[in-house]
């Protein structure tokens, strides 16, 4: 199997601090990864480096083989590397129709087009369609985002990602404030992607990371610990240590 | 379900009939207002002009306190040009946006970083920086004395400008109108729904794949060449040239108009336009002098009462008569 | 050249007072405040009417000025500008340019539209040769009073209560609330203090800068590239930024007559481009 996302020597200083400490992840086309470790571990730093928030200081980020380390984000978006955000990050004064209808359309290559309506098209419509059918989103669609209530503007943030058409997803704690009842609404989102989309999940919930994943990293003060498949780090002692000795059971 | 969702999409953009009553009235009102045709050409330019900071304020949310750089530096393109003997109103024009869409390209990099704070700093610099150049380079721009010695032919060879401005209005109505229908359709498309989303969260701009600073450097010099115009306009429609028009409070003035007409949705620069020319010719009227004052009154009451609730009811429905 | 050294010193040093406040405002509570000058040009006017109309000493007038133009920020902080902080740049920007028409207005409603100079005691007017240069006793008197300041204003950021409550209040106002610090109450007395040296600066450096209602417009420019140039961490940098504003003008106009302003705008718009994290240290975006 070839990696379709992989990380070589990565690291992040912030002045004396090592944020990413010489990590080395590989992920294989569909595989559903996860990411834990506990606070301040470097999680959300390490997805900030992959896609491009902010520069490593030392070593390369490969997708499909190529080298994107000095890659500007929305240039890895175009290749298929996207992500959703541990905090939401949403246009507050659109609908979840014309949020989608924009990421279909920068899918779809439409997005710098000045002449022409944005749903003039209907490849346009029905990716929309397609993507708030599938979390539920198409009552509300013309709702103005930021007046929905907080489950619904995380799963929107998931939805925009996936109307991207990614290749490899990167979840930041996609359930991060959400409800227990909602959270299945956005874990069967997620299942629902198609087999060839790599995601890698960053999570604490360790019930949701065992459901989800088939293999997991341990990332501890930047550096990975351990990887290994879901029982192999269950049992893990290493792992417990540092799970037991914070503050997340 | 598809249906709605198309219906919804198809929606957006669609002409509302508040928006063919604007236009109607506009047209209206050089037929019917002869006599106001000078102050309504002063409206249609400062629209124009308002409409291009709408453009940079209201959709792409960059504050700017010096957009009069590029209004006065396409004023002193259509001037010098019919100085030296190339008359012709639309081709002056045209150079004139042209010219201010390259300053616009060219100073646009300069805004993309940065907090509002700075940008407010960044462009204010320009049009301080500017306005010493066109007040220096004397021989070519007339310094302080103003612009002298303007020919300005018929607009397309026929219409000779009147003074009554009748012509003058007609024709800044004419590319007005133009500009608009252009700018509307513009940010109606994804094109346009992208700029406003840099706006609304850059991040997640990104993150969705579409590039922030191009999206920026794209609208600015847009909006640079409709500033531009406007001030071609001011020129040809004037014949007259000064530094006034590259000075600081023309970029206040704008702001503050675009500001009382409400902040992107496109017509608040216009709507803004009407009311603050005619408050100030009728307050220039009545307190000749002071006149500031009470624009300056109105402005405090404003921002302290605040926006939202003092626009918001006929915002509100304005925007579901327009949804 | 000595002597255009002396000058822009001299003008450096009213920069650095008319401008001190703005530093606080708008690089440590994020507030932009294009009305600064309108305090500098209200101390003016109270030390033109008090010495020109009614007789006051000079040197009596100026802590005055400084008083009054304290008074009226006071009075405007609790009413107006409360309302204000916490709202978008935008409006701050409305608001303080509002602020500027009107009082600008109401100077030339009042007093007329035409420069005027507070009239200098004999004494203040006297020249002196020092090592060949001559130096005028009024501006020996503004360097003296602005360094003074300078050096206490320091001392009360750096070593006193209120200067560290200050510091807390802008770094994070909810634990400073939290600490007990009257945040609300910190803001007033600095925004006090920025207006009474905006209002003495404006009585002292009338010689200087002259004084018309268009005044808060004609210099805001210049406090703000004080501000920008010096940036807000301390009260060394928009000193020095003053300083050599002061200088690089009086000189400009010495000796590039042509150049004008151009190269002065120049150089705050490179420093912008350059370095305007560094300069601003931005907090919060809106």
């Amino acid at each position: 199997m070839t990696a379709v996302l992989e990380t070589i020597g990565l690291e992040r200083r912030f002045g004396g601090l090592i944020a990413t400490s010489n990590v080395a992840l590989r992920l294989e086309r569909g595989a559903r990864h996860a990411l834990i470790g506990p606070n301040g571990a470097g999680k959300t730093t390490l997805v900030n480096l992959l896609t491009g928030v902010l520069a490593p200081s030392a070593g390369r980020i490969l997708l499909d083989g190529v080298d994107i380390t000095t890659l500007r984000q929305d240039r890895r978006v175009r290749r298929g590397l996207v992500r959703t955000f541990q905090i939401n990050q949403l246009f507050g004064d659109f609908t979840p129709l014309t949020t989608v209808g924009l990421a279909v359309s920068r899918r779809l290559g439409l997005d710098t087009q000045v002449w022409r309506r944005l749903g003039s098209r209907k490849a346009v419509v029905d990716g929309c369609v397609e993507v708030l059918e599938r979390f539920g989103l198409l009552d509300v669609m013309n709702t103005k985002v930021a007046t929905l209530p907080y489950g619904r503007q995380r799963l929107l943030e998931i939805a925009t990602a996936i109307a991207c058409g990614p290749r490899v997803l990167l979840l930041d704690e996609p359930a991060a404030g959400v409800p227990e009842a909602e959270r299945e609404g956005i874990l069967a989102g997620v299942a629902a992607l198609p087999a060839d989309v790599t995601v890698l999940l960053i999570e604490h919930d360790m019930d949701l990371v065992f459901r989800f994943a088939q293999r997991i990293s341990v990332l501890v003060n930047g550096a990975i610990l351990t990887e290994g498949t879901p029982s192999e780090i269950a049992a893990d002692h290493r792992v417990r240590a540092v799970y037991l000795g914070s503050d997340h059971g | 379900m598809r249906a709605a969702a198309q219906a919804a999409l198809a929606d957006l953009g669609r002409w509302r009939w508040p928006e063919v009553a604007f236009w109607v009235a506009a047209w209206g009102s050089w037929l019917l207002l002869p006599e106001q045709h000078l102050l309504l050409n002063e409206v249609a330019i400062l629209g124009l002009f308002a409409l291009s900071l709408d453009l940079v304020l209201g959709f792409a949310g960059i504050i700017s306190l010096g957009h009069a750089a590029f209004f006065g530096c396409g004023a002193y393109v259509a001037g010098i040009l019919a100085r030296l003997g190339w008359g012709d109103p639309v081709l002056g024009l045209l150079a004139a946006g042209l010219v201010a869409m390259g300053l616009g390209f060219v100073t646009s990099f300069l805004v993309l970083r940065g907090s509002d704070l700075t940008r407010l700093m960044v462009t204010l610099s320009v049009s301080l920086v500017l306005f010493e150049v066109a007040n220096r380079m004397a021989w070519l721009t007339g310094g302080a004395d103003g612009l002298q010695g303007m020919v300005v032919g018929p607009v397309l060879g026929w219409f000779a400008f009147d003074i009554f401005g009748s012509v003058a209005y007609a024709y800044s109505l004419v590319v007005l109108f133009g500009l608009f229908l252009v700018a509307r359709r513009v940010m109606h498309s994804p094109f346009g729904l992208s700029v406003r989303a840099v706006k609304g969260n850059a991040l997640r701009t990104a993150a969705i794949g579409i590039p922030v600073n191009g999206r920026l450097v794209a609208i600015y010099t847009m909006a640079a060449g409709y500033a531009g115009v406007a001030g071609g306009l001011l020129a040809q429609t004037t014949q007259f040239v000064s530094l006034d028009v590259i000075a600081f409070h023309r970029s206040a003035d704008v702001m503050l108009t675009l500001v009382l007409g409400g902040v992107g949705y496109l017509y608040g620069g216009l709507i803004g336009a009407l009311v603050f020319k005619w408050a100030q010719s009728w307050l220039s009227d009545l307190t000749p002098e002071y006149w500031q004052f009470w624009i300056g009154l109105v402005f405090v009451a404003l921002v302290v009462i605040g926006r939202e609730r003092v626009f918001g009811w006929p915002a509100a429905v304005l925007r579901r008569i327009a949804r | 050249m000595l002597t255009i050294l002396f000058d822009g010193i001299a003008y450096g040093m009213i920069l650095f007072v008319l401008a001190v406040g703005l530093s606080v405002t708008l690089g440590l509570m994020n507030v932009v405040n294009l009305a600064h000058g309108a305090f500098a040009m209200a101390g003016g006017y109270v030390g033109v009417v008090l010495v020109n109309r009614l007789g006051v000493p000079y040197l009596a007038a100026l802590p005055l000025a400084a008083v009054a133009a304290a008074l009226i920020g006071v009075v405007l902080e609790r009413t107006l500008y409360v309302h204000v902080y916490g709202k978008s740049h935008l409006d701050q920007v409305l608001f303080t340019i509002g602020l500027v028409f009107m009082a600008s207005s109401a100077v030339s409603w009042a007093l007329g539209s035409q420069q005027v100079f507070i009239e200098l005691p004999g004494f203040l007017r006297q020249r002196f040769e020092v090592f060949g240069v001559s130096m005028g006793a009024y501006r020996l008197l503004v360097i003296g009073v602005c360094g003074a300041l300078a050096v206490g204003l320091q001392v009360l950021l750096s070593r006193t209560r209120f200067g560290s409550r200050l510091r807390a209040a802008v770094d994070d106002p909810v634990v400073a609330r939290g600490l007990g610090i009257e945040v609300g109450r910190i803001f007033l007395l600095t925004f006090a203090l920025g207006s009474g040296l905006a209002g003495l600066g404006g009585a002292l450096g009338a010689e200087i800068l002259g004084l018309d209602p268009n005044f808060p417009l004609k210099f805001m420019v210049y406090f703000l590239i004080v501000v920008t140039v010096g940036g807000a961490s301390s009260i060394f940098g928009p000193f020095l930024a003053a300083l050599l504003l002061g200088v690089a003008d009086v000189a400009g106009k010495y000796y590039l007559p042509a150049a004008g302003a151009f190269v002065i705008y120049s150089v705050m718009l490179v420093v912008l481009i350059l370095r305007p994290q560094g300069l601003f240290a931005p907090r919060s975006g809106r």
